[in-house]
């Protein structure tokens, strides 16, 4: 007999994939055996924690919503509509649903026995290949949550940037760890700890796990005069050690570690203490696989051993801007955050580097961030700007003195572009000799950029007055701000150079209010925020906050507060241009994490109107100031 | 076999029928027949059923597999079942006679509870069918989604809506409504969800 209605479930299933891989007969076969269901609005398919259902799911109409619940919050992970799949946990994994599936909106949905669709999973290879690569998208893409998945099993996609999600992923932990025997002597495992930098060793015999002495056991009992230094380790251990089997998840591993009120846990073959040590777990290691919070990014960065582990700080720094995004957070504490984790991070870069040179440096040095990193307004990855100002040395040392330091910078420049912070594109890099050099001729540099800006010749870089002293010797760097704003002072050329400059800015808008696009080349019809809106902003910042003696301060929003405090007379303006910068600031990080680009070019077509309002907004002070500028520097007279 | 009742016995499959509803056997979870008939005509005495669709729903789902769908071969002649025998209606499927139709249909929905919009027009066509084969009258609970529609509405249960204005007012597809087995499945739709709206 024919079942037309079993054909038409056919017929809807072959657009999807892994269907879209079967035969129209194999089809037919699965459609005879499927059920149809309805769900209403916000009814529940399966919760987590349910036992999981003979069938797999895949939506015909209408959407359903799989969300994680944790401390009584539900957190929404993924939406499935139409041709998406759901409910594929039986086929991997014996327990029950992670995830709760709960309808968004009114839904039809087929449920296909996972009895009947096992045999198709084991004998086309597509099929398999297709469930098998949707499974193990973990990936560590920050942009995920852009990506619509066409196939959802509840554990595949991991929104990376939600700590709830982190919880339940496997925990990484430390393979193949530093142990000792029963016998040996306490002092030398305590040696061995401190050269290892680490705070357990585990005790075992015979390949087996018998104990373990952490640095608790250091404390409570040979620092107390409990047992002498020469002990054995037998003597001071804790045993038995708790141990746990491999693959072991970061809320599993808490709980263990709470009920046992210890801090470290032995990882063993099968879990038990009867089977060889295959790694340990520390407490830090359940910190730092619980979130992207700023300490715990910072921590990580601190602890980085190579340019692997900060480019991953670097991506989970990524996933929390696009989250302090989702939440709404002020764009000002973020910029706070992320500056404070993108110094560590080229800190660490520098202290590496160090490492790699195998010598110390032959004079002290500091290392600036200048630019937007300077500014502390650097979101997302950009481009590097930096510096070096190494001590006065004498003059038969400086060739060498010079040659040790550009060689570092290459090394940080290097590992920075690794982590994923683009070279700059005018070569403004303490690895290029021109900006790597010693304070006097740093003061010399400044000299002429400050007594003549506008001669020929003298490429003045306004980047290099927002500076921000990121590692070595704080003093030089006072020195030089203290060099700078004494030059500065009632300046009138320099200011009068930076004034124009800064009007130099393309405005925003046209005559009829309409946006001024860019009118040819690669981005052309985009607007660029960067040029049009952001650097006017910046720059007049710069100018008025320098002309006030206000060295110290190089954040453009922070400039603008500043400015308000000391002008209370113009405090309305200046209020409103630190507010428009960040709206800004936010267009463009928005922007940029959309179409993982710097964010400088905006589409105006994919702008709500709303937006575009909002945008229109912020130029209006950008004007005034501009105007303001032009009366206290008398700009007309110059031009 | 299948026709030794005409010379006086009980047939088998009217036995095996009658002996289900004996059973007190409330384990097994409620089978639904949703189903739906294309007719000559709305007079019971008559008109005759065309073509009978029928779908399963167990719990909260529409048993694709569990499906009938039986075309009846008319000797009355009236301008649809002329058309109908003439293959416009429905050329492909192989068209049996009024009493096979019959055994198929009881074989089919066995003690379920049946549903069709309008229930009560079919389940008389049905019955006229069956005494035409001088057996008694179908013995299942009925469910009718035009009283259920109108249950969850709050009107009184003789208020008629048409499947056709149902399925508007629940926001269901109308695009199989050409067949009866098309009916029969767009009316398994609306019993869900009136089933779970009114919470069956």
């Amino acid at each position: 007999m024919k079942n037309p209605v079993a054909q038409n479930v056919a017929d809807f299933l072959k657009h999807y994939p892994p269907f879209s891989s079967l035969t129209p007969a194999e089809l037919l076969d699965i459609a005879l055996q499927c059920k149809v269901v309805y769900l209403e609005k916000n009814q529940v398919l399966f919760k987590g924690g349910d036992t999981t259902h003979s069938d797999f799911y895949i939506v015909k109409d209408g959407a359903l919503g799989l969300s994680l619940t944790s401390d009584a919050e539900e957190t929404l992970i993924d939406k499935c509509d139409e041709g998406d799949i759901l409910g594929l946990r039986p086929f991997f994994a014996k327990n029950d649903y992670l995830m709760t599936a709960r309808a968004r909106e009114e839904a039809i949905i087929y449920g296909i026995p996972i009895k009947v669709f096992q045999p198709y999973v084991t004998q086309n290879p597509k099929v398999l290949e297709f469930l098998l690569e949707s499974f193990a998208s973990q990936t560590r893409n920050p942009y995920d949550k852009e990506r619509s998945g066409r196939l959802l099993s509840e554990n595949t996609i991991f929104n990376e940037q939600d700590a709830d999600i982190q919880y339940f992923q496997p925990i990484k932990y430390t393979r193949n760890p530093i142990t000792a025997n029963p016998d040996d002597v306490l002092m030398f495992i305590a040696k061995t700890m401190a050269n290892s930098a680490i705070g357990s060793v585990i005790i075992q015999q015979n390949q087996l796990p018998v104990g373990i002495i952490t640095d608790r056991d250091l404390r409570s009992k040979i620092a107390t005069g409990l047992f002498p230094i020469t002990a054995e380790a037998q003597e001071v251990m804790t045993s038995p050690v708790i141990t746990v089997p491999e693959n072991i998840s970061v809320a599993e591993a808490q709980m263990i570690m709470l009920k046992h009120d210890v801090g470290h846990l032995c990882v063993t073959r099968d879990g038990s203490d009867k089977s060889a040590v295959s790694g340990i777990i520390s407490e830090h290691d359940v910190v730092a696989a619980q979130a992207n919070t700023p300490g715990v990014l910072l921590k990580q960065t601190r602890r980085a051993t190579n340019n692997k582990e900060l480019k991953y700080v670097r991506e989970k720094l990524t996933d929390l801007i696009q989250s302090s995004i989702d939440k709404n957070i002020p764009i000002s504490h973020m910029s706070n955050i992320v500056a404070e984790i993108n110094i560590a991070l080229t800190r660490r870069a520098i202290e590496l580097a160090v490492l790699k040179m195998g010598t110390h440096p032959p004079v002290r040095f500091t290392w600036i961030n200048i630019g937007s990193q300077g500014r502390k307004e650097q979101l997302l990855l950009t481009d590097q700007d930096n510096a070096l100002v190494f001590e006065d040395v004498q003059p038969e040392q400086y060739e060498s003195v010079k040659r040790y330091f550009l060689e570092l910078a290459e090394l940080v420049t290097e590992s920075l572009s690794k982590v994923g912070y683009e070279f700059s594109p005018h070569n403004i890099m303490a690895r290029n000799p021109q900006w790597c050099k010693s304070l006097t001729d740093w003061i010399k540099q400044y000299n002429t950029w400050i007594n003549t800006p506008a001669e020929k010749g003298v490429e003045i870089s306004t980047l290099f007055f927002d500076f921000d002293f990121i590692y070595g010797f704080p003093a030089i760097e006072d020195t030089l701000t203290e060099l700078i704003k004494e030059r500065i002072l009632r300046n009138k050329k320099f200011f009068a150079f930076l004034a124009n400059d800064t009007l130099k800015n393309p405005p925003p808008l046209g005559f009829f209010r309409q946006f001024l696009v860019e009118g040819d080349g690669e981005h052309k019809d985009y607007f660029d925020i960067k040029a049009r809106a952001l650097e006017p902003l910046i720059d007049a910042a710069r100018l008025l906050a320098l002309s006030q003696g206000q060295t110290e301060i190089t954040n453009t929003y922070h400039r603008f507060k500043k400015l308000a405090d000391i002008e209370p007379q113009h405090a309305d303006l200046y209020e409103e241009c630190a507010e428009a910068f960040n709206v800004l600031q936010r267009f463009r990080t928005e922007e940029g994490l959309v179409n993982s680009s710097n964010g400088r070019y905006l589409n105006l077509s994919e702008l709500s109107k709303n937006d575009k309002v909002k945008l229109k907004n912020c130029f209006q002070p950008i004007s005034d100031i501009h105007d303001l500028i032009k009366n206290r520097f008398s700009l007309t007279y110059i031009n | 076999m299948a026709f030794e009742w005409l010379t006086g016995s009980t047939p088998q499959f009217w036995k095996n029928y009658i002996n289900l509803f004996d059973t007190d056997d409330n384990s097994a979870q409620k089978r639904f027949v949703v189903f739906d008939m294309e007719t000559t005509g709305v007079d019971a005495k008559e008109d005759v059923i065309l073509s009978i669709g029928a779908i399963a729903v167990v719990g909260n789902g529409i048993e694709v597999g569990d499906f009938l769908e039986v075309a009846i071969l008319q000797d009355k002649f009236s301008p649809k079942s002329i058309a109908f025998n003439n293959g416009i209606v429905d050329l492909s499927s192989e068209k049996v006679v009024e009493a096979e139709g019959m055994i198929q249909f009881l074989n089919f929905v066995k003690d379920s509870i049946l549903v069709g919009h309008n229930v009560n027009l079919d389940i008389e066509m049905v019955n006229q069918a069956l005494k035409r084969l001088d057996l008694g009258r179908l013995k299942n609970p009925l469910m009718d989604t035009n009283a259920l529609y109108q249950r969850w509405k709050g009107l009184p249960d003789d208020t008629r809506t048409s499947l056709d204005d149902v399925c508007d007012a629940l926001k269901i597809d109308k695009s199989d409504r050409l067949t009866a087995w098309g009916n029969a499945y767009t009316t398994a739709l609306v019993f869900l969800k009136l089933k779970r709206k009114i919470g069956i």
